[in-house]
């Protein structure tokens, strides 16, 4: 047997490579940028380009000047991580450019209508100026509140079976399979589900707000289902058997243990998923339809809600169009502050109920 | 209070794959009974077929008798929750509920099973049950705070504190030091021998030390081959199996020289 010989680098006068290297001034990046609009602009204003086409330019002059700056001081190596940086930098506020936008636009169109008298009227015999959306405020608690009065304790139940009872039986492959299939229900066909079954019922032509809460809440059981079941996986086994070892039955351990342990979780995806059918339009016109006064009994006749709302002042503007798309701006902004304040509640929650570790 | 498990034939399976066979042996009352025997030999398994927490695994099930008290634990129409009731155990990691404080801890096997207690009641119950498990003196200013927030050593002797709080028969101990620091080690060690005067203790250990510091009979356990069923090896007082003991299999064991 020979022995392996080891690669020995010769002698010990290795030269140790240099630890520091040459690099860009910090305001390198933002001095390029500046550089690169200032080009675009000039070239922009000589060849009368738009905007857009300016904003293009200097996109792609930063992208040329940093690197090329970066490579013939710092190196391949830092080259390459300067571009990509750009590249991330520049996707991240290309992504955030509509969001902003958005939001900017409601606020700006929609920050005029917002009155005492808009929160407090209805659009009942209004014609022209005034009027408010009281109406569609109340439609939009009462149908979303009754959706999730139905779909959290469908949804929590049956992420209980699935986590806990099932034991991943051909009973749960089908449910799991049939939740996922549930998410990807477009929410017209939602509408026309609970429209179709309320007609079942009530004859042709029903409309009510309760058959709004009934496609809202398909629309929301997978959601909560899907939520709650990867919440209550992440409670470790050993809790459950910690409290079937101290002899406790296993629903008690299921309420006592299990539950509040994923609580913060749970409250967080269910207040998601009202946030995210709050602003759901097409089921709601089918079968709660549009009103124009006020309806706190959502078992008959229609409501009128924030989206319907939107979508109808713009769509039947009659002779006074600047009021009419004033008021959709302005119940746009009013909705959009629902759901941002939900998403909110939902974060506070989370915190509040999360398990303490504190000392 | 305490008393003696008799186990006879038991036979324990996962599915299909039969983990431990033929073990037979007599754990005596009021003393400390230690299983050792390398990793996946069965040692926990047969332990926790004792208090039946190994149904709680899907697929899996026991053969044979286990009898504690004159009474036998698989026979028909036996709950397993009143069985764990009286066979409490402590596991491998600590295992505080943590969204309860630690006062709510030591009372979760009473407070979830719902039995209602009055205040002083349950005040003397968490006394008592923190001082058994040398933790009192610790705690005792933050009984309040979560659980969660104690260090390693002392949300297992927190475990303790919890599992003997409700008073059972037997303790089952699950490798309860192999997460712990030498000092906390020593601490539920020294707890241990307190304990043993009140209940029966059975604890798996892969430390052969702790066995002889702390049990007074010890069960070696081990693999017949790769693949083979679990078994029990040799049963015998501790001093005896440590110094002079009957089978080569668990000399070898023991010094080192293992298989």
């Amino acid at each position: 047997m020979t022995t392996p010989t080891i690669n020995r680098p010769s002698g010990g006068d290795r030269a140790s490579l240099p630890l520091t290297t040459p690099q860009l001034p910090p305001i390198a990046p933002a001095l390029s940028a500046g550089l690169a609009v200032g080009v675009a602009v000039l070239a922009g204003l000589l060849l009368s380009w738009s905007v857009v086409g300016m904003a293009v330019l200097a996109w792609l002059l930063a992208m040329v000047f940093l690197p090329t700056w970066s490579l013939l001081l710092e190196g391949r190596r830092k080259a390459v991580d300067r571009l990509v940086t750009a590249l991330v930098w520049s996707t991240f506020a290309l992504a955030m450019l509509p969001l902003l936008s958005l939001i900017w636009q409601v606020v700006a169109k929609g920050a005029p209508a917002l009155s005492v008298e808009f929160f407090t009227y209805s659009m009942r015999n209004v014609i022209g100026e005034g009027g408010g959306i009281y109406h569609a405020i109340v439609g939009t608690f009462l149908i979303t509140g009754l959706a999730t009065l139905i779909s959290v304790p469908i949804g929590v139940l049956a992420a209980i079976y699935l986590v806990e009872y099932s034991s991943e039986g051909k009973v749960a492959k089908a449910v799991t399979f049939l939740v996922d299939v549930m998410t990807g229900i477009p929410s017209i066909v939602a509408g026309l589900f609970a429209f179709a079954l309320f007609v079942l019922i009530f004859g042709p032509g029903i409309r009510m707000g309760f058959g709004g809460s009934i496609a809202l809440s398909v629309l929301m059981i997978p959601i909560v289902v899907r939520a709650t079941e990867e919440m209550l996986k992440l409670v470790p086994d050993e809790l459950r058997e910690a409290s079937y070892a101290l002899g406790v039955p296993k629903w008690r351990t299921i309420v006592k243990v299990v539950l509040p342990t994923a609580l913060s979780g749970i409250v967080t995806g269910i207040t998601l998923a009202i946030a995210r059918v709050a602003g759901e339009t097409a089921p709601l016109l089918i079968i709660a339809g549009s009103a124009t006064s006020l309806n706190w009994n959502p078992f008959s006749e229609r409501m009128a809600t924030l989206p319907v709302f939107i979508f109808s002042s713009i769509t039947e503007q009659g002779r006074y169009p600047e009021a009419q798309t004033e008021r959709a701006w302005g119940a746009a902004l009013v909705l959009i502050i629902i759901v941002m304040a939900l998403n909110l509640i939902a974060r506070l929650i989370g915190r509040v109920f999360a398990p303490k570790t504190g000392r | 209070m305490a008393k003696s498990i008799d186990i006879s034939d038991l036979d324990i399976y996962y599915g299909d794959f039969l983990a431990v066979q033929g073990v037979n042996m007599t754990v005596k009352a009021r003393s400390v009974t230690a299983f050792i025997g390398p990793s996946g030999c069965g040692k926990s398994t047969v332990l926790r077929s004792l208090n039946r927490m190994h149904e709680v695994i899907p697929g899996a099930r026991v053969e044979g008798k286990v009898v504690v008290g004159g009474q036998s634990l698989y026979d028909e129409g036996v709950d397993p929750v009143a069985v764990r009731r009286q066979i409490g155990m402590v596991f491998q990691r600590p295992n505080p509920f943590p969204t309860m404080s630690i006062y709510e801890n030591v009372l979760a096997g009473n407070r979830l099973n719902a039995k209602r207690m009055k205040k002083d009641e349950a005040d003397s119950i968490v006394e008592r049950s923190l001082k058994g498990a040398n933790l009192w003196e610790e705690v005792k200013d933050r009984l309040g705070k979560p659980g969660m927030g104690l260090s390693g050593g002392q949300q297992q002797r927190l475990c303790i504190a919890r599992a003997i709080a409700v008073e059972p028969q037997i303790l089952l101990m699950d490798e309860p030091c192999s997460a712990l620091d030498p000092i906390s080690t020593s601490a539920i060690e020294d707890l241990i021998h307190e304990l043993k005067d009140d209940y029966t203790i059975v604890i798996v250990t892969h430390n052969m030390q702790q066995a002889a510091r702390v049990s007074e009979e010890t069960a070696f356990f081990n693999l017949k081959a790769t693949g083979e069923p679990g078994h029990l090896v040799e049963f015998n007082s501790t001093s005896q199996m440590f110094t002079n003991p009957d089978e080569e299999a668990t000399e070898a064991y023991i010094s080192g020289r293992f298989g």
